[in-house]
Formats: C-alpha cells, structure tokens, sequence
C-alpha cells in the first residue's frame, strides 16, 4: 500500500449553482459545473482521459458522456450514498496516482427537485418483506442526538440550543455564497422553535433538498503547474464502509460514528497529520442534520469526546474560529444533490486554499478536510479528502 | 384425567371511557389498537399461557375466533409460529361461532384422550364491531385467552361436559357484514340465549348428579349485563357463585368471552374448586373443572387480571375510529411473499443468532459474527419473549403513520442482542432512553391481501 499524499493535484473546479432549478435537467446541470471547470483549468472536454460520475438517480456513466460530448472515453459511474462524490474522487486520484491516466474529469449531479417531496424519502428499495420500520434520515440521525443528550445529560432545552448554534452558524456562512440555495441567516429562536420532524430535530436542524452539480479537473503532481499556478494537492484519502455493525453489536453507543473515526484515520495517517485539531485549518463536513455534524467535530478528532459543547459554545468552529467547519454554508445551505455534495465540498476548499472565497475567506487556509457521509447511525458509508496548497 | 395445566389472557391497553370526547359512556370498553387483531391478541394470550412451560412439548395449536383476519388461509398456523412453537404439530382454526373458544376446548380434550396429542394449546380472541354507542358496542371489548391442555400437571381437570347444537338466527353477520345484525329483541333472548344456554348447564349437572349449590364459581356467557344476571338467577345461582362478567370493564369478548371468565375465575380459584364453564352460539357447551393443588405451584402469569389493570383511556373517539379505519385499509403492493417466507424464522418467531465462540446475539440473523467473525457457528435464540430496554429512540412527526408521531426504538434485550422496531401502544413520556420495554406481534399492515405481521416494543403491561 502507498499514500496518495502529493501524486495527484486538482487544477480546475466547477460547482453549478444549487438550489431548486425548475428549468434546469441534469444535464445543464453537468454543463454548468464541468465547463465552469474546464474553463478553469484551461482545458476543452477532448482533453479529458477519463472520467469518474456521481449520480445515486442515474446509472451507467453514460449520461455524463451525453451531457459534455466526450467520445468514448472511459467513463465510470459511481454510487455510494451520500458518499458517492468523495468516493468518486478518490477513485479518479487513484487512477491518476497509478499513473494510468494524466488528466481526468470528476463530475456529480443530482435533481431531486423532480420528485416532488420537499425531504429525502430514503429512496426506492428492492421487493421485500417489507417489515423493516420506515426510518427516513430524520428519524434515524435523531437515534443519535436523543442517545448524546442522555450520555452527556444535556436537557432538552439545553441540547436543541447546542443545535441551533451549529444551524445560525451555517445559515451565516451560506449568506455570504451567491452559489448557496439559502442565503439568509436564521436566529437562534428560529432554529429552537422550528416545527419538529424528528424528536428531537426540528426543521433547522434538517438539510434541504435541491439541484446541483460540482466537477474537478485531476491531474497528476508533476504536470499540474502546467495548468495553473494555484493547484492544490492531494494529502490524504479515507473511504470507510460499514457494515451494520451498529444494529448488530449490542454495545455501539450511537454517540459517535465508527466510520469517520476510521475515515480520519486513514486520511490524517496519509497526510501526516498528527494533531488535527492544531493542524487542520479549515472543513467541510456533511451536515445532513445538526447532531450529525456535532458529532462530527469529536469524530474528526477536532473536539475531546462528549466535549463539542464547549468548542460550540466558544465559537471555534465559525468562520472567526480556530477550525472553521462549513465556511461555505454546509449541506444546510447548499441542500444535498446526493452525487455532487461531495465534490461541492472539494470546491469550496480549494477556492479557500486559492484566497478565492471573497467574504468568507479563511486568513490561514493551507490545509483542508472535506468529510462526506452517507447512511444512517449504524451502518455508514464516509469518504473523506485532505488537500493542502502546494509547496 | 386432561384438563387445563396452563392460562394466559390478553386485553388491549386502551379504554373508551366517561372521558373519550365523543362517545363518554360512564363504563370502560377495551378498544384494540389499529395494529391489533384475532390473531395479534391471541399470539399475545399464548405467549401469556406458555410462559414457564416448554414450547416444545405442545403437540397442536387451535385459533378459535369470528373475527378470522383471513377468509382462506389458516390463522393457527401463524399464532404458532409467532409463540414460536414446534412444526410438526396440528393447527386448526374453528370460526364462526361465538361458541369457537369451547368448541375448540372440547376437540383439544378429544384429541388428548384419543392420545394423539399430549398437549394442545387453545387461544381465542375476537374484535367484533357494533354501531358505536349502540347497546351492543357498549357491551362489547376485544381480547383473548390462552388455555394449555393437557394431562400431566393438571391444575383444573376437565370432568365433563356437556352440548347442544340450535339453528337459530339470532347474532349473525354475512360476509362483507362489519357489524353485527339481530333481530327483535325479545326474541332472541327468550327463545335464543335464555333457553338455550340452561339446556346444556343443566344436562351438565344432571349427567354428574350434581345440584347448582355444588358449584363454587360459575363462568359463563352473556351477552350483556342484565341478561347475564338474568341467567345466573335462572341457574339458581347465588351472587357469589357468579364470576363477575367484566362488563364495563372488559365486556362482551365474543369467542374469547367464556375462557377469559374462566381465566379470571382461575386466578382466584382454590384447590377442590369446582368451576362451571358455559359458552353460547349456534347452541351451547357446558363443562365441569375442578381445581387441584397443582393450582398453588403455578408459575405466576397475567391473564385477565393484569390486564384489566394496565390500562389507559382514549382521549377522543376519533381516534377510536381512525383505528378501526386503519385496520381496515389496505396501501400499497404486496410485500415479497417469498421474501417474507424466506425470513420467517426472525420475522415471526423473532429469532436471533447468538455465536457459539464469542457469545454476540445479533439479530436479525447473521451467518458470519459481527465480533469474532466466525462463520456458520451460531444458535439460535427466541427474542421476542426477552425483557428489554429502550437503548435510544426517535419521534417522527413527518411518517404518514397511524400513530404520530411513529415512535422508532433502539431496543436492547436483556441478556443480550438488540434491534430496531417502532414503539406502539405509547405515550410520548413512556419512549426514553433507558425506559422498560417488551415485545408485541401486531399487524403493520395490509397490502395487496396480505396482512404482514411483525413485532413492535411496547411499554411493559406489567
């Protein structure tokens, strides 16, 4: 085995905007993020060696080939949850790192706005028994933060004050992006007094649902700075795949979540990073609900188990913080198109590694984590990305 | 000689009541939930009358009811799955008649003396529905009870009985009928309930020389309270020979009716007891138990008791009728029968693996362990009579559920294993983390004709 840390370099991005695009398919979707792309990092779509394509709705890689005209180019569709950008992204460094390819495309897209359900459903499944309980994501993310409350004794009052701090900070961040689907910010007493989905989330603390697409132009290390001179770096790749194991093990606490845990690890191990919460300057996490990215912050070694509480409260994780966590607005703002968020994470991080990020630019962005999470608390699938600016 | 060995009895939590706004009677009417029915009711009483006894030793299962969830496909083949007893045993349903529950009795006694079963259990349970408010509905309730039979260990013998068969029209519904239908009154009774029903109890009696002085504790039928009375007099029965017929409490249970009285009758009962069972429908049945000391060395259980105590009102009557609604309609394609089929053993039975190197129980069940990782080395173990806690929970207001907001626990079984279910029979305080909790087969619900069955949590009955 070999670490990835500085073989593949990105040098073009693109992210469409999100939101509910009535008069926008998918593939204008794809248009609109791979050109932005491509223009990016100077290139035209014949340039483009291969290509990796996030879609939960669509299958085969063909629709990815129609939507930019590539000619018979390989083209590999990738599905893995709410994981399915990150997860295509690694796969796309690794083929670069192999040296099988030099130049490749990385491309998610999702219309959920087409179903005409305002929150995720948990999607279609094959013929079954059907007596396993519908648990839509609400419900199963509030397994967690009814279980933290109890482990870490916090009331209810005190809990949902907690997530509502994690959603304000959000909503102010996505205020400051024109390519958000929300752009307002939201007060505390808002957040709190919400109409509730899922005991005990309320209607803040849920992501929304929308359109979107994000794309990255891969190129290999050593040919990059023939692209552009702010190319970042590839440090580190984690992808973890659970396994039930939090149904099937009487004793997992639902307080945390074993695929991130190893995710990091994997990532941080690659990268070099010893001490994450000094070293790493600025995230992107998938905040498909409030709790989720609490827990994110002590699963990611950011805060000491049982004490995120403490970083919230002192706003370490603003954008004025010492880690900043969704600069950009998070799934919160952006809502979630399953096989773009992944890479719509990527983007904001490299425009922050470039000093891009206009309003919300990071004083020190050197080293950036994106953190994508598909599942539910039990069985996940989580990929997650360290890029860094070049030396 | 046979007799009963064992009882069990199930009545639903809820109660209409002087406080449900829409229908407020001054009496208590046990209403099922709307992911009850026959067949849920009467694997709870089983469960109820198999505890402390061994599953494998009962040779046959009968379903006595006429309120069958099915038209053509056996009831009593899946109450026996869900008790989780043997395969190899007799399954029978016996429908129809309000009479279903002593009919039932009687073939489980002819099957023991004919020595082709050692033990059979009994269940009865019905959810018959009259006009609301009518004097029907008010004498009405939905439950069930569970008898094991057999001839070792007898705590009530089975002396005799005796029966009648009448052609009478006088409570009846045809197919498609949700409630039931009657005719005048006074004729119904007179020459229906009030000379039928003396006819058996007193063939009885005569059979065995017996006068009604001699009798300790009387359970029988009535369809409601003043005709009860009506009968006891009748009888020559004095007031404390009467088991008290519940009514305003648990009421008229239909097929269930006369082995519920006889389980509450049970439960009190001394050694040398002499109980008189009767049943009404299409004719009648009467027998004589006598109860031994074997009765002091039984294993505590709930039946009727337990469960008139645990109970809760219903707020409003619209809910009552959402329920009935609800149990009714059918949404959506048909579950994979073959996949339901496939997963009997852990949809039905609730069984779980427990690994033979490391001890882990997982359900459902898993080839390879989840801890140790070794592969095909497991047992398996019945859940589903297994005391629980509630390990965390979710509340979903937004679930086009029956029941909101749909309560969803992580459920830890005591000894080990866990799972997830949704939580029924709730109020909100009762879903927390660390709350007590155990297991009830409910009906999720109907689709395509099929009515699927699982097991929910419920806040302990006791």
């Amino acid at each position: 085995m070999q670490s990835i840390k500085d073989r593949v370099a990105i040098v073009g991005m693109g992210c469409s905007k999100f939101g509910e695009r009535w008069d926008t398919a998918s593939d204008d979707l794809l248009v609109e993020s791979c050109y932005e792309a491509f223009e990016d990092a100077g290139i035209e779509s014949k340039d483009i060696q291969a290509a990796w394509f996030g879609s939960t709705q669509q299958s085969t890689g063909q629709p990815l080939a129609q939507a930019i005209k590539t000619e018979y180019i390989p083209i590999t569709r990738i599905e893995n949850a709410c994981a399915t950008a990150s997860d295509a992204l690694m796969n796309a460094c690794n083929a670069v790192a192999a040296g099988i390819y030099d130049l490749v495309l990385v491309a998610g897209v999702e219309k959920l706005k087409d179903s005409g359900v305002g929150f995720l459903t948990g999607g279609g499944a094959p013929p079954s028994s059907q007596v396993t309980p519908p648990v839509p994501p609400p419900a199963q993310f509030a397994l967690a933060a009814n279980r933290y409350f109890h482990r870490y004794g916090l009331s209810f009052q005190e809990g949902k004050r907690l997530l509502a701090m994690i959603d304000v900070k959000n909503h102010h961040n996505g205020s400051l992006n024109p390519k958000a689907h929300f752009q307002r910010e939201i007060t505390l007493e808002q957040a709190i007094n919400a109409p509730m989905m899922a005991y005990p989330l309320g209607l803040f603390d849920c992501c929304g649902v929308s359109d979107g697409s994000a794309a990255a132009v891969v190129a290999r290390a050593d040919l990059a700075k023939s692209f552009r001179k702010d190319y970042i770096l590839c440090k580190g790749f984690g992808l973890a795949v659970g396994g039930q194991q939090g149904q099937l093990r009487d004793y997992y606490d639902f307080t945390h979540f074993d695929e991130t845990v190893n995710a990091a690890r994997m990532a941080y191990e690659q990268a070099g990073i010893k001490n994450p919460r000094e070293e790493v300057d600025l995230a992107e996490v998938h905040d498909c609900f409030s709790i989720t990215e609490l827990i994110i912050y002590e699963d990611m070694g950011w805060s000491a188990t049982g004490k995120a509480k403490d970083d919230i409260e002192s706003g370490f994780f603003t954008l004025e913080g010492g880690l900043p966590v969704n600069p950009d607005g998070g799934l919160k703002c952006f809502g979630h198109p399953i096989g773009a968020s992944g890479l719509r994470m990527v983007y904001e991080v490299y425009k922050q590694l470039q000093g891009k990020a206009g309003p919300r630019q990071i004083k020190k962005a050197d080293i950036g984590v994106t953190h994508n999470l598909g599942g539910r608390p039990g069985s996940f699938t989580c990929g997650i990305s360290i890029w860094g600016r070049r030396d | 000689m046979a007799g009963i060995v064992s009882y069990g009895a199930w009545i639903p939590r809820y109660r209409l009541g002087k406080e449900t706004a829409g229908w407020g009677l001054p009496i208590e009417r046990p209403v099922a939930n709307f992911d009850e029915d026959s067949i849920t009711m009467a694997v709870a009483a089983g469960m109820d009358c198999i505890s402390g006894f061994e599953r494998d030793a009962v040779d046959a299962l009968l379903f006595a009811t006429t309120t069958p969830p099915y038209t053509e496909k056996q009831g009593a083949a899946t109450v026996a799955a869900a008790v989780d007893l043997r395969r190899n045993i007799l399954t029978n349903d016996t429908t129809n008649s309000l009479r279903a529950g002593t009919l039932a009795l009687r073939s489980a006694l002819d099957a023991i003396a004919a020595g082709s079963a050692k033990q059979v259990m009994v269940t009865a349970a019905d959810c018959r529905m009259a006009a609301p408010r009518s004097e029907l509905d008010q004498a009405f309730g939905d439950g069930a009870a569970a008898l094991l039979l057999g001839d070792n260990g007898v705590i009530a013998k089975v002396i005799d009985s005796y029966s009648v068969s009448e052609q009478i029209t006088d409570f009846w519904r045809a197919e498609g009928d949700d409630f039931i239908r009657t005719w005048e009154d006074r004729f119904v009774f007179e020459t229906g309930y009030l000379k039928v029903l003396p006819e058996a109890v007193t063939g009885l009696l005569r059979k065995l020389k017996l006068k009604p002085q001699d009798i300790t504790k009387a359970a029988f039928y009535g369809p409601n309270p003043r005709r009860h009375g009506e009968m006891a007099r009748m009888l020559g029965l004095k007031p404390e020979q009467v088991q008290d017929p519940l009514f305003g409490k648990m009421g008229n249970t239909g097929a269930a009716y006369a082995l519920m009285l006889l389980v509450a009758a049970l439960q009190e009962a001394k050694p040398g007891n002499k109980i008189l069972l009767a049943s009404y429908g299409d004719g009648a049945d009467a027998y004589l138990l006598e109860v031994t000391g074997e009765i002091e060395k039984l294993s505590p259980r709930r039946g009727v008791k337990t469960h008139l105590e645990s109970k809760r009102t219903l707020p409003d009557f619209g809910t009552c009728l959402r329920w009935r609604d609800a149990r009714k309609r059918t949404e959506g394609p048909p579950p994979s029968v073959s996949a339901r089929w496939r997963e009997r053993e852990e949809i039905d039975r609730l069984h779980g693996t427990k690994c033979k190197s490391c001890g882990l129980i997982q359900y459902p069940p898993q080839r390879v362990c989840s801890r140790c990782h070794t592969k095909d080395s497991w047992e398996s173990v019945r859940l589903s009579d297994k005391k629980s806690k509630i390990f965390t929970f979710s509340l979903d207001y937004v679930a086009p559920s029956v029941d909101i907001p749909l309560a969803i626990t992580i459920i830890n079984f005591d000894g080990g294993g866990r799972g997830l279910f949704m939580m029924t029979d709730r109020e909100l305080p009762e879903v927390r983390c660390e709350a007590p909790a155990e297991m009830s087969f409910r009906k999720l619900r109907s689709a395509g004709g099929v009515h699927n069955y699982f097991w929910k949590s419920i806040p302990p009955r006791a």
